[in-house]
């Protein structure tokens, strides 16, 4: 028994090991070499791509690896221990995860927020002009499932209004409800105006005003097992200035500052 | 005498072999130990988990039921026909093997979505798919298909025409020679064919996903709810997941179960003629 466990302990060992030491030469070493890794929620790709470049322009010698992903997926591979300097959710929730785990260095930052819309297809053929043409019947509607965020804030609103959604699909991630409204499958879905703004000319958007009852906040921080923390906090600093939330707002994300 | 006592494996290749099973079986191992036991039951039986599971069921068994009435003409056609582009025809039949299910989630949209080839058709008859069980069971179909073909495909080739020709011979129409000659000859190759198309469809997830949406009770099988739970509820996932590791056992051993080695036949059969066709298709 003992010796199996060994035995399968070095065999996991040489697994793990060996595809790392064969992407070795690609990977950073992480201390002192200027390389920050930021971690960010998939709807931020335009505006930390965007910025990441105004970063390492103002830090000569640093690079800034960016990984996109869901919240929840990001803050699972954080929990696993993947190598990260700053996290930025696109929900408090899963930062607050990671602040319960002892993952977090310092409060998170809340440097932007997103408000749902209706995306309808071009031409608007079910003629969606409101939050309560949702609800009409033979209205085919695409939203979140209420367990990712943008499901919550639909949730809210729903309940908030006294509106009864029956949606015909329930996707795992905004951009997969964006992508049933583009293929004109959807007659209409709920996404962020971020996601309106940046599918322009595929989608069209209709704002409502009951979602500001359910705004999301973006908040950032910097990882407790960063090893370029002073880069780490520079770059939570870039997306509370003026140059970031200029950035940012011309995606169309909130001002993270009321 | 001399076969017995010569063993024809280098010791190292065991290391490998060992390091193969490993790279199996140790996620699996470790999903297991993942398993929060105290909450397992009420995890597996909330009402969304049976809800996923009875839809996969449903939607499985339909597919298969699918795959065997299209399959085995398929099937017969490829092995005993002759024809033009008769290994053109194979290797496309096939591809869904080898291709990414969202690939095949894309191409199924394109077909029967709103906007798709046949789209505007089903909608004037009042059919609409996309969001829909239909769709679940389509999206199934598609990927577990080429598993029927192919093993009974194999298992044709591999027994041959003589007995059909005879059958011939003695004056029995084409429809009796297959009814009573041919059917039954590969009777386990279709058994083990459709045991594999069930398992497929039963993990299909990426053409789901992407053609069919997600919807309690309507389109979200077990697959989706796992992938849907893991967002909020990492326990559930890994409940879930540890009962469709346990149909998908149940399956393999239902497939290559060997009471009177006839299955075990055909499963040889069936990796021999696996590989040609595949060969062809890259």
């Amino acid at each position: 028994m003992k010796k199996g466990q060994k035995l399968a302990a070095l065999l996991l060992a040489f697994l793990v090991a060996a595809p790392l030491a064969a992407c070795g030469g690609g990977q950073a070493t992480g201390n002192g070499g200027g390389t920050l890794t930021v971690l960010a929620a998939a709807s931020l790709k335009a505006s930390f791509t965007e910025l990441a470049k105004t970063f390492e322009t103002q830090h000569p010698g640093t690079t800034v690896t960016l990984s996109f992903a869901g919240s929840a997926d990001l803050a699972g591979q954080i929990n696993q221990g993947a190598p990260a300097d700053v996290f930025a959710s696109a929900d408090t929730r899963n930062m607050e995860k990671l602040q319960e785990a002892g993952l977090v260095d310092g409060e998170p930052q809340v440097f932007a927020t997103n408000t749902l819309a209706i995306a309808v297809p071009p031409g608007n053929t079910a003629g969606i002009r409101s939050f309560a043409d949702l609800s009409k019947p033979g209205i085919r509607l695409v939203q979140c499932a209420k367990q990712v965020p943008c499901g919550a804030a639909a949730a809210a609103i729903e309940q908030k209004t006294g509106t009864d959604l029956a949606p015909v699909s329930e996707e795992n991630s905004v951009t997969d409800v964006l992508g049933k409204v583009i293929s004109g499958e959807a007659d209409a879905g709920l996404v962020y105006i971020t996601d309106v703004r940046s599918a322009a000319g595929q989608v069209e958007g209709v704002p409502f005003p009951e979602a500001a009852s359910a705004v999301n906040s973006y908040p950032a921080a910097v990882l407790s097992n960063s090893r370029n923390s002073a880069d780490a906090r520079a770059f939570l600093n870039l997306l509370t200035s003026p140059e970031g939330q200029q950035v940012l707002a011309a995606a169309g994300f909130g001002s993270g500052r009321n | 005498m001399n076969r017995q006592a010569y063993s024809g494996v280098p010791r190292w290749i065991y290391a490998l072999a060992v390091l193969a099973a490993l790279v199996v079986v140790l996620p699996l191992f470790a999903m297991v130990a993942r398993v929060n036991w105290a909450s397992f039951l009420p995890l597996v039986t909330s009402e969304s988990a049976l809800s996923a599971l009875g839809l996969s069921l449903r939607t499985s068994v339909a597919s298969t039921v699918l795959c065997i009435v299209l399959g085995v003409p398929l099937a017969l056609v490829l092995a005993r026909g002759r024809f033009p582009l008769q290994g053109l025809l194979r290797s496309l039949v096939l591809l869904p093997l080898v291709l990414p299910p969202v690939v095949g989630g894309i191409a199924l949209l394109y077909t029967f979505g709103r906007q798709g080839l046949l789209g505007r058709t089903l909608e004037f008859l009042g059919l609409q798919i996309a969001f829909s069980t239909t769709a679940v069971v389509l999206a199934q179909t598609f990927v577990a298909l080429p598993f029927l073909v192919v093993s009974l495909e194999g298992a044709l080739r591999t027994g041959g025409e003589r007995y059909e020709a005879v059958a011939a011979t003695l004056g029995a129409s084409p429809g009796r020679v297959f009814r009573r000659v041919t059917l039954p000859l590969v009777l386990p190759g279709l058994a083990s064919g459709a045991v594999l198309s069930f398992a497929r469809s039963l993990g299909e997830f990426g053409a789901t996903l992407t053609f069919a949406g997600s919807l309690q009770g309507v389109t979200r099988t077990l697959p989706l709810e796992i992938y849907l739970q893991r967002e909020t509820d990492p326990d559930a996932a890994v409940a879930l997941s540890l009962v469709l590791v346990a149909v998908a056992v149940a399956v393999v051993a239902l497939a290559y179960r060997r009471p009177s080695g006839g299955a075990l036949q055909t499963s040889t059969q069936r990796t021999t003629t696996a590989a040609a066709p595949g060969g062809n298709v890259a």
